[in-house]
């Protein structure tokens, strides 16, 4: 039997694919930012500190590192509850999860950047008079920057892709949004012809920022 | 040096016993220093024998074990508490009283994603506080008296390694230093480019300032300074004028050490 294409369906359905892009974006900025003060955070504590703090924060990273995001969206959503008496929504749930999986990757980065910077560019920081934190700022962050910003941009895509997931817990991102029309309207292949551009547009507009960044923080 | 208030003879900087390990190497083992307004001390001695770690020690990137360093009669790593012990000072008490020091390095480290004039306008804006406009002009000025006005623009990528040192030397004298700590500043660039760091170098001290350089330039050292200490052991094993220092016999090791260098 042949299959006629037919997107009249997925066109008076297409808000609840604008909708979903747009809630797709936002779970992933929201994430990417609580994860970068995760990441950043914990990539410092571990650089100042001692053996068993260290310890501590390579358990986080290799534990969220070496499980599957969809299983963690599942043990926060549905196994934490069970446990302790603390009551919230998917997309809270989600936010919660996918910013400690986002921290987790991020710390590695930031550690990896942070001691690629020289002992000496920081010691040329200190020498002027510059406290430790002005150092950070002005010194070690930007230098660091240029060395991580093009793993930074895979991970970001990668976060908002991951957002996907989401759907599990019937978030209304795009991919839930694909699933509804798709139940709805059995309009298959035409709903992942329109939102597999999308994904594909979208990641590739983050990395077109990141390199906009890039380009002005790198130095050839 | 402007904002240097002349207090009368008192040393800049005033070294006493001062000792330095690391672990079991004992680097520093009593090292006695005075440097005067105005004077131009250059320190020889054998590669390891403590010279950088004793410019550190100075503008306090390292820390010490004992003996004092004191600039301008304070005391620039420790401080007594109240019940007279020895306590070494916090970051940002350290951060105030490096801000008086400048340090120029041998592989310059400029900041790589500054360009030349925000290099040295970085300490002047963050530690010294100055306007946007003041601390532009006052760089402005330094970068033209180290001959790179047209360069303010550039990135340290983009310089020559001669041009990024004169940054590094007016990076670091803009501040208005107290003495400027130079550690074997051309000896990570090509032979061509070392006369004019050297030059840049012999201005200033033409224009007063305190420098105490570590320097593998011997005839740069007898020519431009006004004193010569030659570091063995850990300690300033000779001390003198340059001409009394490089007609020393006295002192079979700064014998030896001048034979091998002048081989270079
Ligand atoms: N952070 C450190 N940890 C351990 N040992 C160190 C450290 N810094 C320096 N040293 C050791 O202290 C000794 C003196 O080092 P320093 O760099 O001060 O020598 P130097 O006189 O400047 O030598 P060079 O002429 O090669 O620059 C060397 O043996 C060096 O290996
Ligand atoms: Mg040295």
């Amino acid at each position: 039997m042949l299959y006629h294409l037919n997107f009249g369906l997925i066109w008076k359905n297409i808000g609840k694919l604008e909708w979903g892009l747009l809630l797709s974006l936002e779970l992933a900025v929201v994430a990417i930012a609580i994860g970068v003060v995760i990441g950043l955070g914990l990539a410092l504590i571990y650089e100042q500190s001692s053996r068993p703090v260290r310890a501590l924060v390579s358990l986080y990273v290799e534990f969220i590192r070496n499980v599957p995001l969809l299983l963690l969206v599942y043990l926060v959503f549905y196994g934490i509850p069970t446990v302790v008496d603390i009551r919230y929504d998917g997309v809270t749930s989600f936010l919660a999860t996918l910013s400690l999986y986002a921290g987790a990757y991020l710390v590695e980065i930031f550690r990896a950047g942070l001691a690629a910077v020289p002992r000496g560019l920081t010691d040329a920081g200190r020498a002027i008079g510059l406290t430790p934190l002005q150092g950070f700022i002005h010194v070690r962050l930007p230098t660091m920057f240029r060395v991580i910003l093009p793993s930074l941009s895979n991970t970001f895509v990668s976060l908002f892709k991951d957002t996907s997931v989401a759907s599990v817990l019937a978030v209304p991102e795009l991919t839930y949004g694909a699933q509804w029309i798709n139940f709805n309207t059995f309009r298959i292949v035409e709903v992942y012809a329109v939102v597999t551009p999308m994904y594909l547009i979208a990641g590739y507009g983050i990395l077109g920022a990141l390199r906009l960044l890039e380009r002005r923080f790198a130095v050839s | 040096m402007p904002g240097n208030p002349d207090t009368t003879g008192l040393p800049v900087v005033s070294i006493r016993g001062l000792e330095k390990s690391f672990g079991a190497l004992a680097v520093l083992r009593g090292i006695d220093l005075d440097v005067a307004r105005g004077d131009v001390v250059s320190i020889i001695g054998s590669s390891g024998s403590g010279k950088t770690t004793l410019l550190r020690c100075i503008n306090a990137l390292e820390t010490y074990d004992n003996g004092s360093i004191q600039l301008d009669g304070v005391e620039v790593q420790f401080r007594n508490d109240e019940a007279g012990r020895r306590q070494r000072r916090n970051e940002w008490e350290l951060a105030r009283l490096r801000a008086e020091t400048g340090m120029v390095f041998q592989l310059f480290y400029l900041f790589p994603h500054l360009t030349a004039l925000q290099n040295v306008m970085l300490g002047l804006r963050k530690v010294r506080k100055m306007e946007v406009a003041e601390a532009k002009s006052v760089a402005t000025d330094w970068l033209s008296r180290v001959g790179l006005a047209d360069k303010a623009g550039s990135l340290p990528s983009q310089l020559s390694g001669g041009q990024q040192q004169r940054v590094g030397i007016a990076r670091a004298a803009a501040m208005g230093p107290k003495v400027l700590l130079l550690d074997e500043i051309t000896s990570a660039l090509d032979p061509e480019l070392v006369g004019e760091v050297l030059a840049v170098v012999r201005k200033l001290a033409d224009d007063g300032m305190t420098m105490l350089m570590v320097t593998h330039e011997m005839a740069f050292a007898r020519e431009a300074s006004s004193r010569i200490i030659f570091i063995d052991a850990g300690r300033v094993a000779v001390e003198g004028a340059p001409g009394e220092v490089f007609r020393e016999q006295a002192n079979d090791r700064l014998r030896s050490f001048l034979a091998r260098v002048s081989h270079l």
